[in-house]
């Protein structure tokens, strides 16, 4: 039995803890203001919100229900459009009113779900981070303007928050509805968020699941019926650690929990202003760092990093534990060097030194909440203009996510120059094999890996000569 | 005035099709679409999925009642396949089951056996291969053949566009729930309320009063719900009819893209005459329209592009054929601009190839030909244009030889990034090009308590139109828009409509509301009369007061009603509206089949990343002909959202099908449409706010289609900023502009860049 708080009611269910939470909250709950758009987490219709104890903060981030699991709302708090409802329109929906920011109405609830997830996040209510909470929504009629200018309002409502829990603050500010602010003790009676099976033994899984972002996509129908194993809620599997010059991410931590962590901050910066280009934020919210391994797709975002970073995965079958180098994880299209017991109990990396540099790269046909075309990552240190060292990762250009080991090795120990560059583009087009399909033909990926290249250079060496570069 | 919806959409309480409480004992379908594109279906097995538990019953084309046949112009298309499938997920069964998960499960057990026949994706071979839909048709001015010897330039060339996925948020749905005397209520997501009612009626042979469609409103439309809503009304329909039960069915996104059509691809050629001053002397085109395996709405269609051969310009002698061309992909339809923005983007890519070729700027060409009052279209009708009007207000409200001068500096300083720049102006004919279709009706009735319902044959799809609608009652009847409710849209209120669309509704329908409550008032305005002992003409209904000599009275609207009840002088009324003095004859092609055109100019800029191909849409900012507004935030509304759906057209939204006649582009992962990052940094609209006298509802031009095509200038800004880069880069006329084709035209590459199909689509669905 799964049990968690639905907007202002405690509920549990017998459904499969596979089944998924849109289709309890608007089948079994009929709460239709949630709307169905695509099923893939591509639309944001079916925003909702999940509220979750850390440490001593009840934390917010906004899920597409179409992609979540019962098993992983399992002891937390659950908000659709109507629980944030109250007597006339919130302030939130009222700045959606006065901007005309609703036309056929269809995204709306979503978009209102991922505003109220802003006004309970912990974020400062800067116009980045309001535009940044709607980023997983799409809208196919207003254009977003009107949108827009309604997120900056309601950042606008958040101006005095300062150091206030935002789940007090706007339930003091009325808002969202007063309950809000009784939710964290709530939560406290009910069992803990945990690992859940759907209904049978862990051993007997066939299949493991982090997020769900990707497997309820692939294979939504078997999902919900088939003996799952879930990960997200292991405890055991959270957490960004430093151990020593190394960062360890557990096997459960999401994108957004590795990104928003003191060690990412303060020993990895440079990781930031990439986030923005890896799918949107509530798939960050939901979807793990290990998920996108596994999932093994060829051009997964954080696979390239962490190619680049030289990642080592921790490996467990229940019974042994083991290591393995990410870059020896790919075998084939999909088929990787593990067997199916094994999950990745923590990945962990070699901080870059100081002196390092890094860098990604990634062009698809709309630039955020797009899958690459070719993407790629690199690791660079220089002495003077000699290259030092150098990791390269190049996604989309092969059956699977590729690190480019002759590339790497062609440009260290050699002067950093145009014509270095050149060469070694030339020497990354031996390496890979991409083919035609619906991102790109293969002409166009191999120019754009080659162009990928330079713009690492030109990006951490910018004293090049790009002209000269691209001639 | 906003949105009266508005409130209820945000707080998730307005309902769509899906959202409809069930009635017990609903059951749930779904449809079996073709595997392959073209071919004989030898075998159907349904042996497994019928035994799958939870099927009721699947449905073929031998259960067909009526007749199976959903084509709306041309009797071309069957409801499910007999024995041929004309492309890639056209309906061959339709299994009914008590689960949707149920119906689902069963449809992946369906296996056909089909003998594949040659397929077809590319209009120009279709046309080669003589598989047309409809005759072709030409529209002439002057004497062209004449006409090119006194061209001082002549600039040939070729143009194409390619569709565009409507994506819609909530997919198409219908939900048909028997009533007795073997009736149908049918709720839908339809822009077409009768035409879901006629092809329900044809397919079940039975008569179109014993079947009720209902539209409460629409997840998005954007003409994707106009004639392709039918086949799922038909299929439902057909179910509920036979089994006397509840049947649902709501499209998977991936079913909707799959099964479903889109804009048009055409592939045009051009030729382009001027004299030396640059002015245009003849104008030929060929448009070839890949229409899909059936006609659906393509004749319409293609008859629009002929309309808008010319675009917003003056040519003196123009030759415009166009051919319809029957390929083996699912019938494409309308979508917003309905043709016309095709053929602007020809025309556009006519201007900057003689650009080009002479060595001026586009918009001296341009601004050179802009249509004047008086002149004439191709089509006989003559033009009172806001042409000019609106684009020398454009060059000076927002500076346009200072943005030139920044684009031209920061292109000298930047190296790697380049800005580009395009003017796009646009004139867009309204009205239903078949003129029958330009007439509405409506019903109002006010109770006796003075509170007012309004019933038309408008569908709300988001576009505002039931707003418009209320105020329209609320000013005439001058009573608070509190007073009035709008009704959904059903056939049993307002028969025989015609579909939203057209950009028309507003109009028709608004002038039908008007009508109707012009009779209401005067009828009031009688008994007022009676009351006070006065004359008619001394009588005045004015912010809910009675007024005699314009001065208040003891009646206010409550109160008058009530006396016009007691006196029994009727409160409703039944009004319909036909749009005067447009007419079409299509033997000699001429005729006034617009009631009035929408003007504008937009200038739009683009930056251009040219190491990786990537490019940013900075700004749109245009002059608008609205006439006079009677909703400016409503129309700001699809101003901001049309621009935005152009731009997508033209840049991100690349429609995929393989050499087979599959739908590569099948998901949301893989079609993308603008997101809230790749909208211009700004939008500025200027409304051009104008006196002369026009058809449109309240004088408040229509809004919705027009400006789509402001989204085409930026096509041409993304090709300057390519030509900033490189000069001679070889780039042609070939929409949408994908950072691929962006990359390639900055690198030319030796080898082609040929989409072969390869990698698997994702998979989920039988149709793959």
């Amino acid at each position: 039995m799964i049990q968690f708080i639905l907007n202002n009611r405690e509920v549990s269910t017998d459904l499969p803890a596979g089944a998924l939470l849109l289709d309890y909250i608007r089948y079994d709950q009929r709460l239709t203001g949630t709307k169905i758009g695509c099923r893939e987490g591509d639309c944001g219709a079916c925003t909702v919100l999940i509220g979750e104890p850390q440490q001593d903060q009840l934390r917010y981030r906004s899920f597409t229900s179409c992609l979540t699991p019962l098993a992983n709302v399992q002891g937390k708090h659950v908000v659709t459009i109507e629980g944030i409802n109250q007597e006339g329109l919130n302030p939130i929906q009222q700045a959606m009113v006065d901007e005309s920011a609703t036309q056929c109405g269809f995204c709306t609830p979503g978009f209102v779900m991922s505003l109220a997830g802003l006004c309970l996040s912990h974020h400062a209510p800067t116009p980045q981070h309001a535009l940044a909470a709607i980023d997983g929504n799409i809208c196919r009629c207003t254009g977003y303007k009107s949108i827009e200018r309604a997120a900056l309002r309601v950042a606008g409502l958040l101006a005095d928050r300062q150091d206030t829990d935002p789940a007090e603050f706007v339930a003091q500010q009325q808002i969202l509805p007063e309950y809000f602010a009784g939710i964290k003790a709530r939560l406290q009676n009910l069992p803990a968020p945990n690992g859940h099976s759907n209904g049978q033994a862990a051993a007997q899984a066939i299949q493991t699941v982090g997020g769900g972002t990707d497997l309820y996509v692939q294979k939504h129908a078997e999902m919900v019926e088939s003996a799952n194993r879930f990960l997200l809620n292991n405890t055991g599997l959270k957490g960004i650690t430093l151990e020593g010059t190394r960062c360890v991410i557990g096997g459960a931590a999401t994108v957004t929990d590795m990104a928003e962590s003191d060690v990412f901050k303060s020993h990895f910066p440079a990781f930031r202003p990439f986030l923005k280009l890896v799918s949107s934020t509530p798939i960050r919210n939901m979807a793990t760092v290990a998920g996108n391994f596994v999932n093994a797709s060829p051009i997964g975002d954080l696979t390239i990093i962490f190619l680049a970073l030289d990642a080592t995965l921790t490996l467990n079958d229940g019974v042994s534990s083991r290591t393995l180098p990410l870059r020896q994880l790919y075998q084939g299209y999909k088929t990787l060097a593990k067997t199916a017991d094994e999950t990745i109990a923590r990945i962990s990396f070699e901080l870059p030194a100081p002196a390092t540099r890094f860098n990604f790269e990634k062009v698809s046909k709309r630039t955020h909440l797009d899958i690459a075309s070719v993407n790629s990552a690199c690791v660079l240190a220089a002495d003077g203009h000699v290259v030092t060292a150098a990791s390269f990762s190049a996604g989309g250009v092969g059956p699977v996510p590729m690190y480019l080991p002759k590339t790497s090795a062609f440009v260290v120990g050699k002067p950093l120059t145009e014509a270095l560059i050149q060469q070694a583009v030339a020497v990354a087009q031996t390496e890979i094999s991409p083919i035609s399909d619906a991102r790109g033909t293969e002409t166009y990926k191999r120019l754009l890996l080659g162009q990928l290249l330079k713009g690492h250079f030109l990006a951490l060496f910018p004293h090049l000569n790009a002209l000269e570069l691209v001639s | 005035m906003k949105n009266i919806d508005s409130g209820n959409h945000t707080t998730g309480r307005s309902i769509y099709v899906d959202d409809i409480p069930l009635v017990a004992g609903t059951l749930f379908g779904a449809a079996f679409g073709s595997p392959v594109a073209h071919g004989h279906i030898e075998h159907l097995h349904l042996a497994d999925a019928a035994a799958h538990p939870g099927v009721v019953r699947i449905f073929t084309y031998q259960d067909i009642t009526g007749e199976n046949q959903i084509g709306g112009i041309i009797p071309d298309e069957p409801l499910l396949a007999e024995h041929v499938v004309d492309f890639c997920g056209m309906p061959i069964a339709f299994v009914v089951a008590t689960s949707e998960a149920a119906a689902h499960a069963a449809v992946r057990k369906i296996k056909v056996d089909i003998t594949p026949l040659p397929v077809i994706t590319d209009p120009r071979e279709a046309h080669a291969q003589g598989e047309l839909i409809v005759p072709p048709r030409t529209f002439r001015l002057g004497d062209p053949d004449a006409a090119w010897s006194q061209c001082a330039h002549i600039i040939e060339g070729r143009a194409d566009s390619n569709g565009q996925e409507h994506l819609y948020i909530e997919t198409q749905a219908a939900y048909a729930i028997p009533e007795e005397n073997e009736g149908l209520k049918i709720y839908s997501s339809t822009q077409s309320p009768t035409a879901s009612q006629r092809a329900a009626s044809r397919v079940l042979g039975v008569p179109m009063h014993q079947l009720e469609v209902d539209v409460i409103r629409l997840g998005g439309g954007f003409g994707g719900k106009e004639d392709q809503a039918n086949a799922w009304v038909a299929l439902v329909a057909l179910a509920a009819h036979i089994l006397r039960k509840p049947v649902k069915y709501v499209l998977h996104r991936m079913e909707d893209m799959a099964m479903t059509g889109k804009r048009h691809p055409y592939s045009t050629d051009f030729r382009l005459g001027l004299d030396k001053d640059l002015k245009f002397v003849a104008f030929e085109a060929d448009y070839y329209q890949n229409a899909g395996a059936a006609a659906d709405l393509s004749p319409a269609i293609m008859e629009r592009t002929l309309f808008h051969a010319t675009s917003t310009y003056f040519v003196p002698n123009v030759r415009a054929t166009a051919y319809s061309c029957r390929t083996h992909l699912p019938p494409n339809t309308a979508f917003r601009g309905f043709g016309g923005p095709q053929a602007k983007f020809v025309m556009e890519s006519a201007i900057n190839q003689a650009a080009e070729q002479l060595g001026v700027e586009a918009e001296v060409i341009q601004k050179k030909n802009l249509n004047k009052t008086g002149d004439e279209f191709p089509y006989g009708q003559k033009a009172v244009s806001e042409a000019r009007a609106c684009w020398t207000r454009a060059e000076e409200l927002y500076n346009l030889e200072t943005l030139k001068k920044e684009v031209a500096s920061f292109n000298a300083q930047s190296p790697m990034v380049k800005k580009g720049l395009a003017l796009m102006p646009i004139c867009f004919g309204i009205s239903f090009t078949n003129t029958s279709m330009n007439q509405a009706r409506a019903l109002v009735h006010v109770y006796y308590d003075g509170s007012v319902k309004v019933s038309t044959g408008a569908v709300e799809m988001g576009q505002g139109v039931n707003t418009k609608m209320l105020q329209v009652a609320a000013r005439v009847l001058s009573i608070s828009p509190d007073k009035v409710r709008l009704q959904t849209t059903s056939t049993n209120r307002i028969a025989n409509t015609s579909p939203t669309a057209a950009s028309a509704a507003a109009d028709l329908n608004g002038k039908a509301v008007q009508l109707a409550c012009e009779a209401i008032a005067g009828r009031l305005r009688e008994v007022a009369a009676l009351e006070l002992n006065a004359t008619v003409d001394a009588i005045e209904l004015k912010n809910e007061q009675v007024l005699l000599h314009g001065k208040p009275t003891e009646l206010d609207w409550k109160k008058l009603v009530t006396a016009t009840f007691l006196r029994r002088v009727s409160l409703s009324e039944h009004a319909h509206y036909a749009t005067p003095d447009v007419h079409f004859d299509k033997r000699t092609e001429k005729g006034h089949p617009f009631a009035y055109h929408v003007y504008g100019t937009s200038i739009n800029t683009v930056t251009v990343d040219c190491l990786r191909g990537t490019y940013t849409v900075d700004a749109v900012r245009a002059v608008h002909d609205y006439g006079q507004s009677m909703n400016p935030a409503v129309d700001r509304g699809q101003i901001e959202g049309g621009i935005v759906q152009g731009i997508g057209w033209m840049t991100m939204e690349e429609l995929l099908y393989d050499k087979t006649g599959r739908l590569r582009s099948n998901t949301l992962s893989t079609y993308k449409v603008p997101d809230l990052y790749s909208v211009p940094a700004e939008i500025a609209i200027e409304p051009l706010q104008t006196d002369t006298d026009n058809l449109a509802i309240f004088r408040s031009k229509a809004v919705g289609e027009p400006p789509l095509m402001y989204g085409i200038g930026t096509y041409f800004a993304l090709r300057n900023a390519i030509k900033a880069f490189n000069p001679t880069s070889p780039v042609g006329f070939d929409a949408p502009m994908t950072p691929e084709k962006v990359l390639l035209a900055l690198y030319p590459q030796p080898t082609p860049a040929v989409t072969e199909p390869h990698e698997p689509s994702l998979s989920r669905l039988a149709t793959h």
